[in-house]
């Protein structure tokens, strides 16, 4: 009989009854789609920048490098690494680079910049870019300076001028525009200036202490296997504190750093996407609720189970696919802005080109995020009885209780993929869909809560209206719970930003009284040590800190020989301690940033022959060693024998001069060192002028000014939260598309009750009082709770994982939380006056239909 | 002559909360193919809930119903749905219109369901023997009660059903234009050569079918042959 009874239908009739219903809901379904657009925009700009950021990087990783290969070292190359430089044909040019002081002498004004000495034609690929054109490639035969272009703006010199580095005065032939490994964090510290390399030494910088970079370049021979040149030279470049990098790697790397952020900020538009999905849901919910009866009604005249099911899938696939491809779209036009929002990060220019892998992952995601937040909702019509057409049933929800929990698991294994994908941590991808879900749930169970509440509670004595926009939170076919998840994780995003940004900046921000340094000498040497102690006091100053500093190597550790553990593969040593040249310094006693974690300092236990240290955790840790161990220091070609007798946690973040190794007093008093100096000045001006005096007594002394440091710092926070910012919005805008999505839901409902209230005599203010009231409970509930939230998670944030008090900053109180609140009255109100003005004619003929 | 309709000994029995309400029991009749038949009786007697079931739209708890040959406990929810395309059609007393269609789109699903190609042109003849051809395009909320009956009926004749269960056909309609709905009810019954059956409380709507079946409390009260009564 079911043979016989076989449906002739087939796909055509499925395809073209989604399209018939579809036509009466093309509004609503629109509606539906919106919500996702923006988030898959989002998600697909930035997928589509970094695929663009990547390939940009790989073809000018050369241009970026100036060259296909370089060796590296922070020590003047010895016999070995020439002899290997040598064997490579020879470096076709080479350079030396370390911080100084510049002083102008036109104005007398001075600050930190980053000196680097040339030597050849570097960069050997990409350009020098200068103004004059020319001065690129005569500076070096003219024996002139190429000065960073913002650092001549800053202090209003001109080309001509000239600029005192060290003992030497170079004259400025050039502004230096661009130039291939500067930018960024350092270039804003220290500004690049270029000078020839042969004049180095007359500058008389490089001395005990300082820290100098050795760089030498290479054009790669035809054919040659840079990935092969990598792996067979760089361990021996190792062995000697030297290193080779080739432009592959390099660009590899710098394009990890740029993925990584970029995966970030997938992340955050991620949550959007997942905003508008929860804003699918719900709508998905009432307009199934409403197609029951059709459903039904079809089911009687013959269709089946499928076939019906099919009608609302195909229609909710359609509209994904359709709200992917708007997103798509969107996001390719987005992405255009992306250089501009992003360019104080970007080193290059990045040409935007179609990312076929962001438009496909923008698409998969527009459908299969659709049909997973529908699927629960459209479960109902596999469900409904074709006998609701004779009477209206119970509710079949209880019956499909299991394929929800099938389909709530394939969303959070959906969730959970995507993350992993972005973040390629199984760890890191758990945490998130574990906070996302949190959140969520948070903020659903609040709203569930909150209905509870006022249902149980009541407040009978309120006034009509009041009593009313409270009834209308727990109406049927209520979206509350969307509502409150959509205001309440747009707020939470933006007000978790705000606090962040301040523990971050508190962790930077400079004690305000005169004992703490804001101005440190470096490079001090011991004959210049007292005359600098006088010129700050002289200034009437006080010298906080006089720290002498010792180089050191580590040349064995426990029993092995630092020479073996560099070679041995197996060591899961952390390697940097293997080639670190560790500035130490000796005192007895600990400050501020360190706590005790093992032994005690001064030492108590001693061991005969050996000289009890104290070394960071981190740094302990690293090396595998503990207490008790003994590791032997290269003290500039003497060896010290130590013992590890005391562990210290050292807080690497504040402002202040750490030290990972410490020795006693009494021991290193007759080794070669330099000094810091610290001091306190009252005001920019101050310290300015102290500076200018310093660095012409000085002229080879560092000199960093913690304001200046901290103003970078806190440029740089600004830019950054400026582009998170930018895509938090993105669930902000997400979020009101869902909010005027769920008012347009129930727009019929509200239209029927407000005409119903008119007829029983409500004049039209207290209907508009009824809905503002309603939407500044769920203004208020929302955006309370999401900065509530944020509010939590970093003070967690900051107690956990950075350790410091937290003081949140008023800005989410203050401004984001009346702002969305007053939005969502706004968006609701506006929404709402095709209810409020509603004809009752009109309502009562749908009524009668 | 052959049966199309065999119910033997039916019982249904709904939970409402904690209690066991009883709404059928020990009901067993036969219809042949062709006839007219009415099952009339007060409101909550199990009108409703015994054409659900001759229909296949519900589960009985006890007793056995033939439709079409074709034991309905045999079958799984799709093969009901099947049956009800190929043989079943139906009459509600609020027309269940799909109101995203148009009457002419409304007519012609079941025949889609079917397959059928010429699905729109058998629909228009339809929609002009219940005299709304020139509407065909409207929606059902464009049109008034009786014309949306009107299109129900055309829906209900469309793929040429043994067998037409009408609830209440006239329930939602004025007396004239329910009038107008019966007449043309029994008129493109007679033309296809239709089973008929109707639930309703009208019993001169009733008297014009061959045979009325009477519930009371959930049991047959009486069994009438219209056309023994009339002779």
């Amino acid at each position: 009989m079911n043979q016989e009874l076989k449906t002739q239908s087939g796909w055509n009739w499925v395809f073209r009854m989604a399209w018939r219903d579809s036509r009466a809901s093309a509004k609503r379904l629109l509606l539906f789609m919106a919500s996702i657009i923006l988030g898959i925009a989002a998600v697909v700009a930035i997928q589509s920048f970094s695929d663009n950021l990547k390939k940009n990087i790989a073809l000018q990783s050369k241009a970026l490098m100036g060259a296909d290969f370089l060796i590296d070292s922070n020590q003047p190359p010895n016999e070995r690494v020439l002899a290997i430089i040598d064997s490579l044909g020879g470096a076709n040019a080479k350079g030396v680079s370390f911080p100084s002081m510049g002083l102008f002498p036109n104005s007398g004004d001075a600050r930190l910049i980053g000196v680097k000495g040339v030597e050849g034609a570097y960069p050997l690929y990409g350009e020098l870019e200068t103004l004059p054109k020319e001065a690129a490639s005569t500076y070096q035969d003219r024996g002139g300076a190429l000065v960073d272009a913002t650092l001549m703006l800053q202090f209003n010199a001109q080309v001509g001028d000239s600029i005192k580095i060290g003992n030497v005065v170079f004259p400025i032939v050039g502004q230096l525009i661009s130039a291939p490994g500067t930018g960024g964090v350092g270039a804003s510290i220290a500004p690049p200036v270029w000078i020839p390399y042969h004049m180095i030494d007359a500058t008389g910088l490089i001395q005990t202490g300082s820290r100098v970079g050795y760089d030498f370049y290479f054009l790669a021979k035809e054919g040659q296997d840079l990935e092969a040149l990598d792996r067979i030279v760089d361990p021996q470049l190792d062995i000697e504190n030297a290193d080779l990098d080739t432009h592959i790697s390099t660009g590899q790397r710098l394009g990890r750093s740029y993925d990584n952020f970029g995966k970030f900020l997938n992340l955050v538009a991620f949550i959007a996407l997942l905003l508008g999905c929860v804003g699918i849901a719900s709508s998905v919910h009432i307009h199934i609720k409403e197609k029951l009866r059709a459903v039904a009604i079809l089911k009687c005249i013959g269709a089946t189970r499928k076939q019906t099911f099919l009608i609302y899938l195909i229609q909710i696939t359609g509209m994904g696919f359709l709200g992917g491809v708007i997103g798509v779209l969107s996001g390719l036009v987005l992405q255009q802005t992306f250089p501009i929002i992003l360019k104080d990060f970007l080193p290059f220019d990045v040409e935007i080109s179609l990312a076929p892998d962001a438009i496909f992952i923008g698409l998969a995601l527009g459908v299969l995020m659709s049909i997973l937040f529908a699927l629960t909702p459209l479960l109902r019509t596999w469900y409904v009885s074709p006998l609701q057409v004779l009477r209206v049933q119970e509710d079949s929800s209880s019956a499909f209780q299991l394929p929800k929990l099938f389909v709530f698991a394939g969303i959070l294994v959906f969730i959970f993929g995507f993350a992993f994908w972005l973040l390629g941590k199984w760890s890191f991808a758990f945490f998130f869909v574990l906070s996302v879900v949190i959140v969520f749930a948070i903020l659903g169970g609040i709203a569930s809560l909150f209905m509870r509440l006022v249902k149980r509670f009541f407040p009978t004595s309120w006034g009509f209206t009041a009593r009313q926009s409270l009834l209308n939170l727990y109406r049927p076919n209520n979206q509350t719970v969307v509502l409150i998840l959509a205001i309440g994780v747009g707020t939470f995003l933006i007000s978790t930003l705000y606090f962040t940004k301040d523990i971050l900046l508190a962790r930077t921000a400079l004690e305000t009284s005169s004992n703490t340094p804001n101005l440190i000498l470096m490079d001090v040497q011991t004959d210049e040590r007292e005359k600098a102690i006088s010129s700050i006091t002289e200034a009437g100053r006080e010298v906080l800190n006089n720290i002498p500093i010792i180089t050191m190597r580590m040349q064995q550790i426990k029993d092995k020989p630092v020479r073996d553990l560099i070679l041995d593969t197996t060591s899961t040593m952390n390697r940097w301690v293997l080639h670190h040249e560790f500035r130490v310094t000796y005192r007895d006693s600990m400050i501020m940033s360190e706590t005790t974690k093992g032994g005690d300092w001064p030492a108590k236990i001693t061991k005969e022959g050996y000289v009890p240290i104290s070394l960071a955790q981190n740094v302990a840790d690293d090396a595998e060693v503990a207490l008790g161990d003994i590791i032997v220091f290269n003290i500039q070609g003497v060896l010290m024998k130590t013992v590890v007798a005391h562990l210290r946690e050292v807080d690497w973040a504040r402002m202040q001069i750490n030290f990972s190794i410490l020795f006693p007093s009494g021991v290193l008093e007759n080794a070669p060192q330099f000094h810091v100096l610290t001091t306190n000045l009252p005001d920019a001006k101050s310290s300015a002028q102290l500076q200018r005096q310093l660095v012409r007594l000085f002229p080879t002394v560092s000199i960093i000014d913690l304001r200046q440091v901290i103003t970078v710092i806190e440029d740089i926070l600004n830019k950054i939260s400026w582009v998170i910012n930018f895509m938090a919005f993105f669930s902000i805008l997400t979020g009101i598309i869902v909010l005027i999505g769920s008012v347009r839901t129930s727009k019929y409902q509200r239209m029927k009750e407000s005409v119903l209230l008119r007829t029983l005599g409500a004049k039209d203010q207290q209907i508009v009082k009824i809905t503002a009231l309603e939407y500044l409970y769920l203004g208020i509930l929302g955006a309370g709770m999401g900065v509530f939230l944020a509010f939590l998670g970093s003070w967690l944030l900051a107690k956990f994982v950075f350790e410091t008090t937290f003081l949140p900053t008023s800005t989410p109180f203050t401004v984001v939380l009346p702002a969305i609140t007053f939005l969502v009255l706004l968006i609701g109100i506006m929404n709402s006056r095709t209810v409020i003005k509603s004809s009752p004619l009109v309502v009562l003929r749908k009524e009668l239909n | 002559m052959s049966k199309i309709l065999n119910v033997n000994q039916l019982g249904k029995t709904y939970t409402s909360g904690s209690k066991q309400l009883t709404v059928l029991q020990d009901i067993s009749f036969s219809i042949d193919k062709g006839d007219t038949f009415a099952i009339v009786g007060p409101s909550g007697s199990g009108k409703t809930t015994l054409l659900g079931l001759c229909a296949g739209l519900d589960r009985p708890d006890t007793g056995k119903i033939e439709l079409c040959g074709q034991n309905l406990a045999e079958l799984n929810e799709d093969g009901l749905a099947l049956l009800r395309n190929r043989e079943v059609g139906f009459i509600f007393q609020n027309f269940q219109l799909l109101p995203t269609l148009s009457a002419l789109e409304n007519v012609v699903v079941p025949l889609e369901l079917q397959g059928k190609k010429n699905a729109s042109a058998i629909g228009l003849d339809l929609l002009h023997k219940v005299g709304l051809k020139e509407r065909f395009h409207h929606y059902p909320s464009q049109l008034s009660g009786g014309e949306q009956q009107r299109v129900a009926l055309a829906r209900a004749f469309s793929a040429r059903p043994s067998i037409l269960f009408a609830d209440e056909p006239t329930g939602n309609l004025d007396q004239e234009t329910g009038e107008k709905v019966v007449n043309l009810l029994f008129e493109l019954n007679e033309e296809a050569g239709t089973t008929l059956v109707i639930v309703t409380h009208d019993m001169e709507l009733a008297k014009k079918t061959q045979r009325i079946l009477r519930l009371k409390g959930g049991k047959i009260f009486s069994e009438t042959d219209n056309q023994l009564v009339s002779s």
